[in-house]
């Protein structure tokens, strides 16, 4: 702030007045827009011609991706079983087949995920019951607060400990076409900075899935946690009910008309809280994933934005401000938000 | 402290928790009667007796707190705010299991809040230590035994201690004089720190200890005093001095006050009787009233209306809670099975549903205590201190003669200012300078004196062709500067037939001898002589005396020299025509107070003749004159008094009378009696006394001087009558002078149509003259009632047409009837009904009730003015008072909350700074409410999707630094800088004022919209950001976003959201707001770098998030972008439309100014063009 004393330096000292400065004075340099039609319409036409385009863009991306979805969950149970709670949990490999036509010819890398339905894996109970102390050192092994009831087993510390790794989804999905099989490769599906970082390449699974109640999969105890990335993967939870995690990917090219035939493992209860399972195998755009969403709301909206910019303009000119009349102040009539 | 708390019983309920409760009552009854239990013991201060009374020492404290009390007091200060308190109990609750995020997350926030407001505390508090322990530590000398004086610090004296104070010292304690230097033992003191008052004060000791006056002679002293308890009345004293048996009354004569200065003495002797905080001065310090303004008052019922959001969706939130965790274990099947709830903590247990509901109701609590905005007290606290400020700083409200700037005491008003409804304003010091001219007299019923005063000269213009009356800048004192100062300060008396001796060939040069006299004799005054010069000048205790001193000066009787008994007067002898100097006896003065509304002094002359010299009202002194048709010029100086009045002057009457010495001796006896008497009924005693005395007495004539109008006060009470600000002034003067001030200061014009309430109707008169009290009481009574209800129906059947205006003007008498309870709410109607009213001839408490009755009656803001001791009870009553720091000393400023030099300078401080506070206050708040609920709802919709388990959908830091780092700055910004127009068009529309009066800036509309706002904002954040981001993946590299993700993008549309909103709502914008708002949004982008890099255990879902997740998608910036501009789009198109069909006064102004700015843009560049 420039301040510049405009009193005589010999009584400014005795003086009581105030020195001047732009600040103390309110008078810092500043720019005092009006919110005039002219500005009104051309923001909204700003908009307009931002939002378009950009929505015109990301429903391109959304319709480049070609993704096919099949719901599982109730095709995969015997029709004679009634008690599907029952089935799943009866224990043994419970096979399904499920044959996918490729609509469009799909290039890799081609995604494959898994989709549940009405599982809160945003519970408070559930987002909690984890150790991160635990993933990432292997001399932390028995850091198993915030675990509980998965903390230990026969009294010795579970690793990995908690709710999210001992639900662990554990249905499989293996892809053939024309009896060829389609390779699906895990690798590189997590977070590059979990495997790194969050999950230690020393820590290995220890009295996982010992205990009386089982909850999902099991894990091979001779790999390191960091390379587990079906745990890794699960274990980032996700933000909403309905979630699809990545499962592998494809690397090869499918071509339109392909037909892929699947060899489920349906092992994962969702039965018993009535959510769906869903297998996804889709590619991606710029934009991520199948979702018009995006696209659909910037086109609306800049679309939105026109309109009004053209009703402002029609406003102006139609009916122009009838200048002097201070009838029109506000609180003349009803005091409202400005 | 007692006795503050007392007064305000039942209104101040924070007071009641400050501890007072605990003290003991001071004034219990004792021995020496109840309130006069002091005893003195001289010299002994350490004597067993002395010990016993166990007086506190004299070290003065003015600090809030000490160090041991600091945490604890300023602690519960700050908890006492209910906000704040919810948040100390979700805050400690954060360490319990119940959390629904980190302990440490929670605490900091609170922990900055709370420090930052302890900080101020502390700091404000540091500078009065360092100033006690300077005021304590400086050295006076005392008596230590055997006639040896010493230095010690001050705070070392005890109440018996002898001192010897030198010159320009100042008082350690409070002291009773015993010697001086000069014999008669009078000393002089300025009171400058006490009042404000430069002039000097007159003290002096009691004869009978005046010898004691060298170091020496206190070996032998032994006295004991026996006085009152210490009590705030600074000009009051009563005690006994027991001296070798004799006793001898003390008045506050021979007080000496702490803080209070030795002057033109080289020194005196004193006994200390007050010490510490039993002192005059300490115990008259009062904290300046703690006042809240309305905006903080409906603040804190938004407050608990978002109190009342909060625990209604944490209920919510518990019901489906409890519901939905009980469906989770039925018969032993487990349904979300992944929860366990078979083996659960209570906070989850389907088997106690109810209890985990319960429990979870405490931790939604505390997610949703986000809604409460936590930094919102801190912040206005902030922000008003930048307002004080701005007030203190501003040039235009530094009054140059006087070199006084500005000073706002309380700083938490500031708002206030700008929704001020009714002024009500002193006359005499506030409208007026203050600075008395004597510019007429009546001497034995002829007229002197050819001066023109200023409301004669605006009479002659309202007679006149009439004038235009807005034209704005035609300042009347620049018409007036032209004109020859008078040369003499206080005197602008022009007559050849009196000047320069000429008065002996007038008619009556007897009486006019008398009347000089009288001048130079009945006063109070202290000349001060110039040694090199020889000439004099007076030290008055009020401008009117200094005018007459003058006066009598200029007019041929110099008072030259005062001693405790006698006045010297150099004086013309008519019969010789020489000046020579007589020495009058003074024996007694009966001291001026207002309800005496008189004074006089009984002298004897150099022929022993005794007299009473009298001067007074006219209201007073007109009864008290002879019967006797003695001189016959009474109705001749009655009509030349009206006639004073109406030029707008202050009147005296003037009388006196000649005593005969049994009279004077009997009269004396009583009133020395009187004087002596200790105990609470004193003062009645005396005035009965003096009322036998002053009767009877022979009129000389009456006195008129003028007191100025200050400068801009007519155009600055035009200003604010166009602001629709009604004033109101109170003032003790006749109701003529009232009236004439009042078309002098624009108050009145001549289109208005006069309401006049008096009781100086004959009837009443003739009833008064009867003298029962009774029936004059009811008479009154029903001509008030009268005068009231025709009044009104005046105004009600003009209330079709608005242009008719009135003017309501009462007198004090009627005023008293008038505020009684049964006709209080009539007179207020027909009050409002007025544009302007005018109470002449009302009391210091006359005017404190009218006040209350204001602002009880109306509910709006009322703003009292004033300069005097007398508007004290006026300021503390009004809802903002402001004191003018101006002659009458400091009493009003010290009771007010913003004090400023000059009336004219209301107009800046209402109209500029008052407008703008209220401005940036009321927006803050607002927005305030809506930066919280857009975050605090959001959080209440992620529940939602999270079977309502109270996981929130940020990450713990995040959730916690969002009231401190990411949305703070911006709106403080908005706070100290906002400005809906620049200063100029502030004045130049006055109207704009009326936002703040009518309140539109902060009606509920106003608030319910923004809260509106908050919670459709939200809504929109929040289902764009979900629907957009799940569950498809989220880059090209096949990621879905998960909890982290979605968490992060939403924060970051919030902080967007919620910064361009600013951004849009501010109309003013310089670089330290433009630094507030993109610094904020910039701040929180490095945030997540820097957090992201912590370690994971540390920064848990938002480990690398920005670095690894969110930049590298493009989903991740066209969503914010999105989410942040759509989220504004209602509230500017709101605003557009709002602007272009139901324009804020303010807009309306500027479009106009824009436009008038492009026609003469056109205007230039076609004469460009053309040329």
């Amino acid at each position: 702030m420039s301040s510049t004393n405009n009193a005589p330096p010999s009584t400014a000292a005795a003086s009581k007045r105030p020195k001047y400065s732009k600040f103390t004075q309110q008078e810092l340099p500043a720019c005092k827009p009006i919110l005039t039609p002219r500005w009104v319409i051309s923001a909204f036409m700003l908009i307009s011609i931002i939002f378009v385009p950009i929505g015109v863009a990301a429903l391109f991306a959304s319709r480049d991706v070609i993704e096919i979805v099949d719901r599982y969950d109730s095709v995969c149970v015997p029709a004679n079983e009634t008690d599907k709670v029952k089935y799943i949990q009866t224990p043994g490999f419970k096979t399904c087949n499920r044959t996918l036509t490729v609509p469009k010819h799909m290039k890799p890398p081609i995604f494959v995920y898994y989709q549940l339905d009405n599982f809160y894996q945003n519970h408070r109970r559930y987002v909690k019951s984890r150790n991160d102390q635990q993933l990432r050192d292997s001399k932390e092994a028995n850091s198993v607060s915030g675990c509980k009831p998965e903390d230990y087993n026969n009294n010795s510390a579970i690793v990995p400990c908690g709710l999210i790794a001992w639900s662990l989804f554990n249905d499989t999905y293996s892809f053939s076409r024309k009896n060829v099989p389609l390779n699906v490769s895990k690798k590189d599906i997590s977070w590059k900075s979990d495997r790194e970082h969050k999950f230690g390449k020393d820590v290995y699974p220890q009295n996982f899935q010992s205990g009386s109640l089982i909850g999902g999969a099991k894990l091979d105890s001779s790999i390191p946690l960091s390379e587990q990335e079906d745990l890794v993967v699960w274990m980032r939870t996700a933000a909403l009910p309905t979630f699809r995690k990545l499962y592998g990917r494809i690397e090869v090219e499918l071509q339109e008309n392909d037909v892929i035939d699947v060899t489920l493992g349906n092992n994962y209860n969702t039965y018993s809280f009535n959510g769906k399972k869903k297998l996804v195998i889709s590619t991606t755009s710029w934009l991520g994933g199948k979702n018009d969403f995006l696209g659909i709301a910037y086109l609306t909206v800049g679309g939105l934005c026109f309109f009004l910019a053209v009703m402002f303009t029609i406003i102006y000119l139609v009916k122009p401000r009838q200048l002097g009349d201070p009838s029109y102040l506000s609180w003349n009539r009803n005091p409202g938000w400005h | 402290m007692m006795a503050r708390v007392r007064r305000r019983d039942g209104i101040e309920f924070s007071k009641l928790y400050s501890f007072v409760c605990c003290k003991v009552d001071k004034w219990r009854p004792e021995v020496g009667g109840p309130g006069f239990t002091r005893v003195v013991y001289c010299k002994e201060p350490e004597g067993s007796e002395a010990m016993m009374n166990n007086y506190p020492n004299n070290y003065v404290r003015t600090t809030k707190y000490t160090l041991v009390t600091f945490l604890p007091k300023s602690l519960f200060e700050q908890f006492r705010r209910v906000a704040n308190f919810f948040f100390l109990i979700t805050g400690t609750l954060a360490w319990t299991k119940f959390a629904p995020y980190t302990a440490v997350s929670a605490a900091i926030p609170l922990i900055v809040v709370i420090g930052a407001a302890m900080i101020k505390e502390g700091i404000e508090d540091c500078q009065r230590y360092r100033q006690d322990v300077e005021i304590n530590s400086r050295k006076v000398q005392v008596h230590v035994g055997n006639g040896n004086f010493v230095y010690t610090k001050w705070k070392n004296l005890k109440v018996g201690d002898v001192v010897k104070i030198k010159k320009d010292e100042f008082f350690p304690a409070d002291l009773l004089l015993l010697s001086s230097c000069y014999e008669d033992a009078i000393c002089y003191v300025e009171t400058m720190n006490l009042d404000g008052e430069t002039n000097l004060k007159l003290k002096q000791g009691l004869e009978v200890t005046s010898e004691f006056n060298s170091d020496d002679s206190f070996k032998q002293f032994r006295a004991i005093v026996r006085c009152e308890d210490p009590n705030a009345h600074l000009y009051s004293f009563v005690g006994t001095l027991e001296l070798e048996g004799g006793q001898y009354p003390l008045s506050a004569k021979q007080i000496l006050l702490r803080d209070s200065k030795l002057r033109n003495t080289d020194y005196v002797f004193g006994a200390v009787i007050f010490t510490g905080h039993d002192t005059k001065v300490v115990q008259n310090s009062t904290a300046p009233p703690s006042k809240r303004s309305s905006l903080e008052r409906k603040m804190d019922r938004i407050i608990y209306l978002l109190f009342l959001i909060v625990f209604s969706m944490a209920a919510i939130g518990s019901i489906f809670f409890g519901i939905w965790t009980k469906d989770d274990l039925e018969n032993g099947t487990m349904k979300r099975w992944y929860l366990r709830p078979d083996n659960s903590t209570i906070y989850f247990d389907p088997k106690r549903a109810p209890l985990a509901a319960l429990c979870h109701f405490l931790t939604t609590l505390m997610l949703y205590g986000y809604f409460i905005p936590i930094s919102l007290y801190v912040s206005i606290e902030i922000v008003k201190v930048f307002q004080s400020m701005f007030i203190n700083q501003d040039i235009h409200m530094y009054y140059e003669d006087a070199d006084r700037p500005a000073n706002a005491r309380t700083s938490n008003l500031s708002e206030e200012l700008g929704q001020v409804d009714t002024i009500l304003s002193d006359k005499t010091g506030t409208l007026t300078c203050n600075i008395m001219e004597f510019v007429k007299c009546s001497i034995a019923g002829r007229a002197y004196g050819h001066g023109v005063t200023e409301v004669e000269r605006a009479m002659a213009r309202r007679k006149g062709p009439p004038v235009q009356q807005t034209k704005a800048n035609s300042y009347d004192h620049l018409d007036n500067s032209g004109e020859a100062k008078p040369v003499i300060k206080g005197f602008n008396f022009y007559d050849e037939r009196i000047m320069n001796g000429n008065w002996v060939h007038e008619p009556r040069p007897d009486v006019i001898h008398l009347f000089l006299q009288l001048l130079a004799l009945c006063h109070t005054a202290v000349p001060d002589v110039d040694e090199n010069t020889g000439k004099i000048s007076y030290e008055t205790e009020s401008p009117d005396e200094s005018a007459f001193v003058v006066a009598a000066r200029e007019l041929g009787f110099e008072f030259c020299q005062r001693t405790q008994t006698t006045i010297s007067v150099r004086e013309l002898d008519p019969l010789s025509g020489e000046k020579i100097r007589r020495v009058y006896q003074l024996l007694n003065i009966l001291e001026f107070n207002s309800t005496r509304k008189r004074m006089s002094v009984i002298v004897r002359q150099e022929d022993g003749k005794l007299i009473l010299l009298s001067k007074g009202a006219d209201s007073v002194m007109f009864e008290r004159l002879t019967k006797k048709k003695g001189w016959d010029f009474e109705d001749a100086t009655k009509a030349h008094v009206n006639e004073y009045a109406d030029a707008g002057l202050r009147t005296l009457i003037l009388a006196y009378r000649e005593l005969d010495e049994e009279e004077y001796k009997n009269f004396n006896q009583r009133f020395n009696a009187a004087k002596n008497a200790i105990g609470a009924d004193r003062d009645d005693l005396i005035e009965e006394i003096t009322e036998t005395i002053e009767k009877d007495l022979v009129l000389l004539g009456a006195t008129a001087v003028e007191d100025k109008l200050q400068n801009g006060v007519p155009e600055c009470i035009d200003k604010l009558a166009q602001a629709g600000i009604k004033i109101w002034v109170i003032t003790g003067d006749k109701l003529e002078t009232a009236i004439n001030i009042g078309f002098a200061c624009r108050l009145l014009r001549q289109k208005m149509k006069q309401i006049i309430i008096s009781l100086e109707t004959p009837d009443i008169q003739e009833i008064e003259k009867a003298g029962d009290k009774l029936d004059i009481s009811r008479a009154s009574a029903n001509s008030v009632l009268h005068q009231i209800t025709q009044g009104w129906q005046m105004v009600d059947v003009s209330k079709e047409n608005p242009e008719e205006e009135f003017a309501l003007i009462v007198d004090g008498k009627s005023l008293t009837y008038a505020l009684g309870a049964d006709m209080k709410d009539m007179f207020l109607k027909l009050a409002l009904g007025c544009s302007s009213v005018i109470c002449c001839r009302s009391s210091p408490k006359q005017k404190a009730l009218v006040t209350r009755m204001v602002k009880l009656g109306t509910r709006k803001t009322t703003l009292a003015i004033g300069d005097g001791a007398n508007d004290v009870g006026m300021l503390q009553e009004a809802d903002i008072g402001i004191g003018i720091s101006g002659v009458e000393g400091m009493q009003a400023v010290m009771s007010s909350d913003v004090a400023i030099a000059q009336f004219c300078y209301l107009e800046r401080l209402l109209l500029v700074h008052g407008h703008w506070c209220y401005r940036r206050i009321s927006t803050m708040i607002c927005y305030f409410f809506y930066k919280n609920i857009i975050f605090g709802f959001s959080l209440f919709l992620y529940e939602m999707n999270t079977s309502f388990s109270g996981q929130p959908a940020y990450n713990d830091w995040f959730l916690s630094l969002y009231n401190v780092f990411f949305s703070s700055l911006p709106v403080i910004a908005l706070g100290v800088f906002d400005q809906d127009v620049s200063p100029k068009i502030c004045l130049k529309y006055p109207m704009l004022y009326q936002e703040g009066v009518q309140n539109v800036l902060f009606s509920w509309t106003r608030i319910l919209g923004w809260m509106f706002n908050g919670f459709s904002s939200a809504i929109m954040i929040y289902f764009l950001s979900t629907k957009a981001l799940e569950p498809q993946a989220f880059n090209a590299q096949g990621h879905t976003a998960g909890r982290d993700i979605l968490g992060a993008t939403m924060y970051t549309s919030v902080v967007w959201a919620i910064n361009l909103q600013m951004a849009i709502s501010f109309s003013y914008y310089n670089a330290i707001q433009h630094i507030c708002i993109w610094g904020t949004i910039a701040f929180w982008y490095f945030f997540m770098v820097v957090y992201g890099f912590l370690n994971p255990v540390r920064s848990t879902t938002a480990y690398k998030i920005f670095i690894e997740s969110l930049a590298p998608s493009p989903a991740f910036w066209l969503l914010t972008l999105f989410v942040s501009i759509t989220t504004l789009i209602p509230y500017f198109t709101f605003s557009a439309i709002k602007a272009k069909f139901f324009p804020m006064y303010h807009q309306w102004i500027l479009r106009q100014i824009s436009k008038e700015g492009r026609l003469a843009n056109k205007e230039n560049r076609s004469r460009d063009h053309g040329s």
